[in-house]
């Protein structure tokens, strides 16, 4: 049996999810290979050819496959599946829009964002908002699967020594057109894999209010920053901050939810955190039903005092 | 311009849901069932597409039990003019959903399907990615703008790292984030008006179409429950809390 990993990169660099995703594939197969799409990725492709584990990379370039293109993903990897009896994304907001078209070009089922590998054909994937678990096992010749990448460990960045192969892009995508993107510059870490996490919700009540108490905090404490939907919706903080169901998911050694209610929404993006703070001023807020740390206040003074207690303790 | 929205008939997103003691699966019965938010909010931007004219029709399909007709209504009460039932007990995969969605769509050759990113039952989000791959079409997925003009559709996409802009040429599949729109309350007039509006009921079966499920279920079960914590008094009691017994700073 061999896999194809569809890394997630940026061109430079490898993101953790595909070394966590490499894992993934790794408990279904010892033959993985991982494919690099992208435009001026050789150092990527280089980087992936390290990864521990890792059999062989396929790297393949166009502005299409760059731009994230999903009909253009399409066309790549349905033809590479009749070498490869599983292929495995990372549930990015990329692997999402790419995965399934390839499923059903394959006319295969997708199982969406494993947690667990129980065996070659059976995963554990969260439903309904992480309220269940559901182990599913599938008998199709070919496996198409998205990784919550999350609960996953990073295969190790070294210890690889895979060769790197150039196969050719597809034609570019008749119908689709790239118009243009804006791109939120940060030089935090990024919210999937951070170990720590600073959050934010409606309570900040301006954009102003959120940049001038969440981060701060964040900075102090080399954490990413995330917010709730009511955060994001009312313009607080950008769209791809937003962590739940239906956001991204997370699951970092600590993660400190300011001025957040706790939604089951919210809850299902980040209750797998090792240890969860929640500073809220409604001491009957669900968020306290799963903080290992509740701290019942304002946090126009809970916040400024916090960081005070971590510079106190050299932060 | 004709739009086909799918709407999904799914548990309401207040709902906690509680898996069966048999772990067979989420217990739905007696719980309060609602349109898909994402599905509303893809009604709520068909019927303003039509509100400026550029739509002249807007269908609402579910695939679903005969309790799907509620959330087709809830469809024709935002403004969508008929709908149409395809009539199931089976519960479809999103590969099934897709092949009887393109059934439909073959027969009713919309310009433009917009439908939700992800039912919040199933979180696959994986359908209308589906639908776009069976029949050829280009897709924009977690639209959070949607611009129609000239037979093309000029998408804004929420991304990883920020929005993406796409412009595809019609007929494509369009899914819907978040920030698309904020879906109307329907009026008790239109909730009325919606109970005279056609839906029309076919059973699955009818489509030939293969939806026998991919997927075996072996079992559903609850995730490891958390535990509260404790409270602090103070910051100070929390930071010495996260550096001597959490060890996490
Ligand atoms: C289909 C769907 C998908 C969704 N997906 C997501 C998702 O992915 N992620 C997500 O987060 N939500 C999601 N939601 C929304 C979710 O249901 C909640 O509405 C949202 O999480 C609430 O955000 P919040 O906690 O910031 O706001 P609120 O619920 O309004 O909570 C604000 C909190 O701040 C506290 N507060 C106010 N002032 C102060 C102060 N001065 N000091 C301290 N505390 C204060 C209040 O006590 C309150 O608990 C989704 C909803 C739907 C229907
Ligand atoms: N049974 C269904 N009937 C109608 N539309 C559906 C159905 N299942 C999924 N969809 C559509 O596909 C979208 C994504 O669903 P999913 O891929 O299941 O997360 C939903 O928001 C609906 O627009």
């Amino acid at each position: 049996m061999a896999v194809l990993v569809i890394a997630d990169h940026d061109n430079t660099h490898v993101r953790e999810t595909t070394h966590k995703t490499v894992t993934a594939a790794l408990a279904l197969s010892g033959d993985v290979d991982v494919l690099v799409a992208g435009k001026g990725c050789d150092a990527a492709a280089a980087e992936a050819a390290k990864i521990a584990g890792v059999r062989k990379v396929l790297q393949a370039e166009s502005a299409e496959l760059d731009e994230g293109m999903a009909e253009a993903y399409q066309a790549l990897v349905t033809p590479l599946m009749a070498s490869y009896d599983a292929v495995l994304t990372p549930a990015t907001s990329q692997g999402k829009n790419i995965s399934p078209r390839i499923a059903a070009a394959l006319d295969v089922a997708q199982i969406s964002e494993i947690i667990e590998v129980v065996d070659a054909s059976t995963f554990v994937r969260p439903i309904y908002a992480g309220n269940a678990l559901e182990t599913v096992k599938s008998s199709e010749a070919k496996k198409v699967i998205t990784v919550r990448t999350s609960l996953f460990k990073a295969a190790a960045a070294e210890g690889g020594a895979g060769q790197v192969e150039k196969i050719d892009a597809p034609a570019a995508p008749a119908h689709t057109r790239f118009v243009g993107q804006e791109v939120v510059k940060s030089d935090r870490p990024e919210l999937a894999g951070a170990k720590i996490v600073v959050s934010g919700g409606r309570a900040m009540g301006s954009a102003e209010e959120f940049q001038r108490v969440i981060e701060p905090l964040a900075d102090k404490l080399g954490a990413a920053v995330g917010a709730s939907r009511a955060a994001v919706d009312a313009g607080y903080a950008p769209n791809d901050y937003q962590v739940g169901q239906t956001g991204k998911v997370v699951a970092p050694d600590l993660y400190i939810a300011i001025g957040i209610s706790g939604a089951i929404q919210h809850l299902a993006g980040m209750k797998d955190s090792k240890v969860i703070v929640a500073i809220n001023k409604d001491a009957d807020a669900p968020i306290f039903q799963v903080a290992d740390y509740g701290l019942v206040a304002d946090y126009m003074a809970a916040v400024p005092a916090l960081m005070d207690a971590l510079a106190a303790v050299g932060k | 311009m004709k739009v086909l929205v799918p709407v999904k008939r799914v548990i309401d997103s207040n709902v906690k849901a509680r898996v069966k003691s048999d772990h067979t699966g989420v217990d739905l019965a007696n719980v309060k069932m609602s349109i898909n938010p994402f599905c509303e909010i893809a009604v709520e931007e068909a019927v303003r597409e039509k509100e400026k004219g550029v739509a002249d029709e807007v269908v609402a399909v579910s695939i679903g039990p005969a309790q799907a007709q509620e959330t087709i209504r809830n469809a024709l009460a935002i403004g969508a003019d008929r709908g149409v039932l395809v009539q199931t007990d089976a519960d479809p995969e999103p590969l099934a959903v897709a092949k009887l969605l393109k059934a439909v769509i073959e027969e009713e050759k919309p310009d433009l399907v917009l439908m939700g990113k992800q039912a919040i039952d199933g979180d696959n989000n994986a359908t209308g990615q589906m639908l776009a791959a069976l029949l050829g079409w280009p897709q924009a997925t977690f639209a959070s703008k949607v611009e129609i003009e000239g037979g093309k559709a000029k998408v804004t996409r929420e991304v990883d790292g920020g929005l993406q802009t796409l412009e595809v040429d019609l007929p494509a599949i369009v899914t819907a984030d978040l920030r698309l729109n904020e879906p109307r309350y329907a009026s008790l007039p239109n909730i009325m008006k919606a109970k005279k509006k056609p839906i029309d009921v076919k059973e699955a079966a009818s489509l030939g179409v293969d939806i026998a499920p991919r997927l075996t279920v072996l079992k559903v079960t609850e995730p490891a429950k958390r535990q509260a914590g404790v409270k602090v008094e103070s910051a100070a009691e929390l930071v010495a809390k996260l550096k001597n017994e959490a060890g996490v700073i």
